[in-house]
């Protein structure tokens, strides 16, 4: 009993010790998933950026329920870990509770917010979705024949609006006379997995005129995607560039790079400044995608349209109300 | 509202209805037997999953959807051995499957297409397409029926079909042959059929084997039909619903139809008006979310009419010595 209880006690010395001298960083991914074809898949081809860029290695876990969330975060803090990256609105509240306790480990979240007054260890990326979705929204209104164009949310919650609201606008500030019909599949969880609502709203949408729908909705966005291909009309894809996944009937993605935001803080380190951190347009934190599958979807007096539209949002001329500030959206009502 | 619009949505309600009928049917075979069965929702997950995989990997639909109900089969057989055989409870057993193809079918598919527990996009003869009915096209012309003619009743994959001839072969198999009665009677009192004679077990894993047949059929219908490919947890709680629809049908096949039709209903006009405006008052489209499962409460709540589950259901048959 004796020999067993040292064992253990060597065993968990070294793998503490261990953990503390690497100070690699971690990553936590969120409930969608790592291989989720979106934001989640964005942030580790950002740690593997990483990995590849500077030989460094790290830790990342999938969460497979809510009640993991304080634990992996205690795990990989405990373990040493720094910075510990994590993705998804959800994590702020627990980095909230948990960042007190490890005052030298930095946390990252992404799409979260926790004040930094509170928790001086914390940074908060937050992106201008609604600035990228503006240009989806210019993009579809200028691809669109009918004037009618579609937005399809997932779950019903305030970052969702914020994609809607800058898509609205970029809509009407392109056509003013444009109808833009919103939908969003749910007020659960569920509603980011459900394809087959996906397809219906999207069919319904269709038959109210819409032919060009921007899909928000992570794997409900799968089935909007197909059923606007099979309807043969457009679609725009989310967070991460989902061109390919139908040639030529995806008119563009608008893209949120948290591979970037998660290479860059793995790459400053325990260094790594905190507070808050707003990646936009400027920064190239959003933008929408072009590529060989649909370059011959976006004609050329497009393309100098969402450019332009880009360079006025740039420098102010132009300002996208965002939804998160007020709770409001001058564009579209739900 | 005019008479396309209607359409569209009564289009949208038989699509939304049709696994929900299937799982529907599945469960009162099951339950009219004394098994209650609370894993629909694993079994058409794990239908789905391999439907579509087998489609995707041979190219055809048809081999997908032998998969797909075996799959589905066999999630049935697992929970007749633990409830039946070996005499476990009914709900835990039920449970663990929704667990196991939840589980299961993300683990494959990550292994198989390393997509993040998806299939890939079903093309050509991997997906069940749209049949236009014989005369749709020339009938259409014919004012109010026709488009009903052609919009509404052409025009879906052979599944949904299916589903609706299984409302009256059912009711048939059930009410109208012996081994109907004899699995209303194991599922009332087994012990009379023991007396009788006959294998209350077979009768059982009879009711289980056509349960896990149907919701292969609902589960293809979802990731072959409805969808191109398996997205992880795409039943979406349509199984839960399904077990709602079977209570508010009082267990009868016919009942069940209407059941399913409705809150195939509620779940159209909720994706196509966000909030409904009667007069003054709003409706949110949270309401219409809800409505199957308050309606459910208000029949078991037995304020219209009463809902009695079979006599014998959920209780494992033990032979008196």
């Amino acid at each position: 009993m004796t020999l067993m209880t040292k064992f253990l006690g060597t065993g968990a010395a070294l793998a503490l010790t261990a953990g503390a001298a690497l100070a690699d960083p971690a990553l936590i991914y969120d409930l969608g998933g790592k291989f989720d074809k979106s934001f989640n898949e964005a942030a580790f081809m950002g740690a593997e950026e990483y990995a590849a860029e500077t030989g460094g290695s790290y830790k990342d876990i999938e969460l497979q329920s809510e009640a993991q969330r304080e634990q992996a975060l205690r795990r990989f803090a405990e373990a040493g870990f720094n910075p510990v990256v994590t993705t998804g609105f959800s994590m702020s509240s627990p980095i909230s509770s948990v960042a007190a306790d490890y005052p030298d480990t930095k946390f990252v979240t992404i799409d979260g917010y926790v004040d930094p007054s509170e928790h001086p260890n914390v940074l908060s990326i937050l992106f201008s979705e609604h600035e990228g979705s503006y240009l989806t929204g210019v993009l579809a209104a200028l691809a669109s024949d009918t004037g009618t164009v579609g937005f399809i949310g997932g779950m019903d919650i305030p970052l969702i609006r914020k994609f809607a609201c800058g898509y609205a606008q970029g809509v009407l500030a392109t056509n003013p006379d444009a109808t833009v019909i919103s939908n969003m599949t749910g007020t659960t969880p569920a509603a980011w997995n459900d394809p087959v609502k996906g397809t219906e709203l999207a069919s319904a949408q269709i038959s109210q005129g819409a032919d060009v729908i921007f899909a928000a909705a992570g794997g409900t966005g799968i089935g909007v995607l197909q059923a606007a291909a099979d309807a043969d009309i457009l679609s725009v894809g989310v967070d991460s560039n989902q061109n390919h996944l139908h040639p030529g009937k995806v008119l563009t993605s608008m893209l949120k790079r948290v591979d970037v935001a998660v290479r860059e803080s793995m790459a400053q380190g325990a260094d790594l400044e905190t507070g808050v951190m707003m990646l936009g347009l400027a920064e190239n934190g959003v933008g929408y995608a072009l590529d060989d599958n649909n370059a011959d979807l976006i004609t050329a007096e497009m393309k100098s349209a969402v450019d332009a539209a880009r360079e006025q949002i740039i420098a102010g001329e132009v300002t996208v109300h965002d939804y998160s500030s007020d709770d409001s959206c001058p564009a579209l009502s739900f | 509202m005019d008479l396309l619009t209607l359409l569209q949505v009564l289009d949208s309600t038989v699509r939304l209805a049709t696994p929900l009928l299937l799982a529907c049917l599945a469960g009162l075979f099951s339950e009219r037997s004394g098994v209650f069965d609370i894993g629909l929702e694993g079994k058409m997950l794990a239908a789905a999953f391999a439907s579509a995989a087998v489609a995707a990997l041979t190219g055809s639909v048809w081999i997908g959807l032998l998969a797909g109900i075996g799959a589905a089969v066999f999630m049935s057989l697992i929970h007749g051995l633990a409830s039946i055989t070996f005499r476990g409870n009914q709900l835990i057993s039920g449970v663990a499957i929704n667990f196991l193809a939840s589980g299961l079918t993300v683990l494959i598919a990550q292994d198989l297409f390393g997509q993040g527990g998806r299939t890939p996009s079903l093309i050509g003869a991997g997906r069940f397409e749209p049949i236009t009915l014989p005369f749709a096209e020339a009938l259409s012309g014919v004012p109010v029926l026709g488009p009903i003619y052609a919009d509404l009743i052409s025009g879906h994959s052979i599944l949904v079909y299916v589903a609706f001839a299984m409302v009256p072969l059912s009711w048939w198999v059930l009410f109208r042959t012996r081994f109907g009665l004899r699995l209303r009677a194991v599922g009332d009192s087994p012990e009379a059929v023991d007396t009788a004679g006959v294998s209350v077990a077979g009768l059982r894993y009879g009711a289980v084997l056509i349960c896990g047949l149907l919701c292969g059929l609902a589960g293809a219908y979802l990731a072959t039909g409805l969808q191109a490919g398996f997205v992880r947890e795409m039943t979406a709680g349509r199984g839960y619903i399904a077990l709602a629809a079977l209570i508010f049908a009082k267990w009868r096949p016919v009942h069940a139809l209407w059941a399913c039709l409705l809150f195939g209903l509620l779940q159209a006009v909720a994706l196509r008006y966000q909030n409904i405006h009667l007069g003054g008052i709003t409706i949110p489209v949270q309401v219409m979310d809800a409505l199957p499962y308050i309606l459910t409460v208000i029949i078991l709540a037995g304020f219209v009419g009463k809902a009695i589950p079979p006599r014998a259901g959920g209780e494992p048959y033990v032979k008196e010595r």
